[in-house]
């Protein structure tokens, strides 16, 4: 599928998830990819590093992750949409530099293809568990974005979501992926260029002497001046204040800075927050799933509805700011909820927070095969009855 | 309408391949849904390798094989470790250079393809995997030749087409010579 020189493949195509994830980049206008390969992300390196020169792009294989996170930063900066792919042990490198991201409000993608870990642990198998470490993996308090792609046509048209969410709240934006919708193949449809939505960064309308570069707008977003543009930009992971320079030991503007790295992302939740819903209307029992375990879920409600039971499906497209809105509105009215995750439990914390006295039963798989829809009906059927 | 397939044999036979051009010929030249999955070691050659197609009418839901309507075993190990997972009415389908020992088997659908050795008469036993492509077309009614053929000619390299879509036909042959000689 590799016509020389074409940004969006446009047409029907039959690829993994990885691959689909390094195309729907490249649709939405990354020019710079820097990454070290490893298993299951290495596909979207391998054909960035196939695709990407054949328009200009460029591509860079770095020494470690460290490094594949900051070169991201400093392309951005320099103006380009940059992303880099991962696996678990590679996030764990990046975390340093992600809050280096945040703290700079730098617009790039981070995608997370999620193996089993600690550790090296499963490199080819799929699991669901670094949902806490995206939200909390760098120090310090912030707000990220994280998007949960549940099949290789998401994977691409997440992965275009990704960057238009960079791009409007200048912040490190996740693609949080399970191992096995990175490895699966299927049929993904890419749309001709003009029908694909993309995003650019707000850019300063004032001239550079009055340009103040972290002075926000309306929305709490400072538009974004790179380097080489004739504005005057100082970019550091010190506590700055709107000029940019560090002012470390000022409360007010610690406060300022903080409140308004979270606010940018809580503030415009509801903007950013999707979720999809499958027989929801007149649902007792709701599962409450993200990426692969949600496909099963499918399978496990319409049993559920065979059987009698009056399921439903909330589907988390948007992890990160969490769906509080969404659960909440739903543990007003349902009996009771299951989580299915591939993890030992992660975000069925958070749902536990929301829901408070609705009951939540909650279905961990690990080992690196998904839950499949039997499994999760068992449950759907106990929830139904206790 | 859902069918699962799983195709079992050793790195370096092209067992994700014949999973690529099955699903392609589905869902791109086809008009239904396909999805393909695929386990392999670490070692790239020699090593224990899988490939799973799921083939239906409406969305996949799960997209993981539990219990195939269709097993290629195209190795020993393959043989013996997904024989049982088969579906009582399934169809199994051997290579019996590759698979000597067979269990007597109940309900199943047995057709042994010397997809090998074919291969080999042709001149190129890296095409095995194709010659099972085609008597698979033949032997279910799942697959559109045509759209086999042009899945072919979007998952080979150009210099090796023709060699492999002669070996789709001889598979092809094979697969209907099979059913004639049962049907008799």
């Amino acid at each position: 599928m590799a016509e020389k020189g074409r940004t969006v493949l446009t047409g029907v195509h039959f690829v993994n998830g990885d691959v689909a994830c390094a195309e729907g980049a490249m649709a939405a206008g990354c020019r710079f990819f820097a990454g070290y390969p490893i298993t299951p992300a290495t596909e979207i390196a391998e054909r960035m590093a196939r695709r990407m020169i054949e328009f200009g792009g460029i591509f860079v294989q770095m020494e470690d992750e460290l490094a594949s996170m900051a070169a991201i930063i400093g392309a951005s900066w320099a103006g380009a949409k940059s992303m880099t792919a991962t696996s678990g042990p590679g996030f764990s490198l990046m975390q340093e530099n992600i809050g280096l991201a945040i703290m700079t409000e730098t617009p790039c993608v981070v995608v997370d293809i999620m193996r089993g870990g600690p550790s090296t642990g499963q490199p080819t198998e799929g699991a669901q568990q670094d949902v806490m470490q995206a939200k909390w993996g760098s120090h310090g308090d912030y707000e990220i974005i994280a998007l949960a792609p549940s099949s290789v046509q998401e994977m691409f048209d997440l992965t275009i979501e990704c960057f238009n969410l960079a791009e409007t709240y200048r912040a490190p934006t996740f693609l949080l992926a399970d191992g096995f919708t990175g490895h699966l193949w299927e049929r993904v449809v890419i749309p001709r260029a003009e029908e694909i939505k993309t995003v650019e960064r707000k850019k300063p309308s004032v001239a550079p002497d009055k340009y103040i570069p972290f002075k926000p707008d309306e929305d709490l977003v400072p538009p974004m001046a790179c380097f080489g543009e004739g504005y005057h930009v100082h970019v550091t992971g010190l506590t700055h204040d709107e000029r940019g320079y560090p002012k470390t030991v000022d409360p007010k503007v610690q406060y300022e800075l903080v409140k308004r790295l979270c606010g940018k992302i809580r503030r415009n939740a509801d903007k950013i927050i999707r979720t999809y819903e499958f027989m929801l209307e007149d649902a007792e029992v709701v599962v409450i799933a993200y990426g692969i375990p949600s496909r099963a879920s499918v399978g496990a409600v319409k049993r559920a509805r065979e059987a009698g039971i009056k399921a439903g499906l909330l589907r988390l497209v948007t992890v990160w700011p969490f769906p509080e809105k969404q659960v909440e509105e739903l543990s007003n009215r349902v009996k009771s909820m299951v989580v299915p995750e591939m993890n030992c439990g992660q975000v069925v914390k958070e749902v536990e927070r929301v829901a408070k006295e609705t009951p939540v039963h909650f279905l961990p798989k690990i080992g690196g095969e998904p839950h499949s829809p039997s499994e999760i009906f068992e449950v759907i059927r106990r929830a139904a009855k206790a | 309408m859902r069918v699962e397939i799983r195709i079992g044999g050793f790195g370096g036979q092209g067992i994700i391949r014949t999973g690529l051009i099955l699903a392609t010929a589905s869902c791109v030249y086809g008009d239904k849904n396909a999805i393909q999955t695929a386990s392999y070691g670490p070692e790239s050659r020699g090593g224990r390798c899988r490939s799973e197609v799921i083939i239906s009418d409406e969305d996949i839901d799960f997209p993981k094989v539990e219990h195939p309507d269709i097993l290629v075993a195209m190795s020993q190990e393959a043989y013996l470790g997904y024989i049982d997972d088969l579906k009582e009415t399934g169809i199994l389908i051997v290579d019996p250079d590759l698979v000597p020992n067979q269990r007597k088997n109940s309900k199943a659908k047995i057709y042994e393809v010397p997809a090998t050795r074919i291969a080999e008469e042709l001149g190129k036993k890296i095409t095995a995997n194709v010659v099972m492509i085609g008597a698979l077309a033949a032997l279910t009614n799942l697959f559109n030749v045509e759209q086999l053929k042009e899945s072919i000619r979007r998952n080979i390299p150009k210099a090796f087409i023709e060699l492999n879509l002669s070996a789709f036909e001889k598979g092809y042959e094979h697969g209907k010579n099979l059913l004639e000689a049962k049907a008799s």
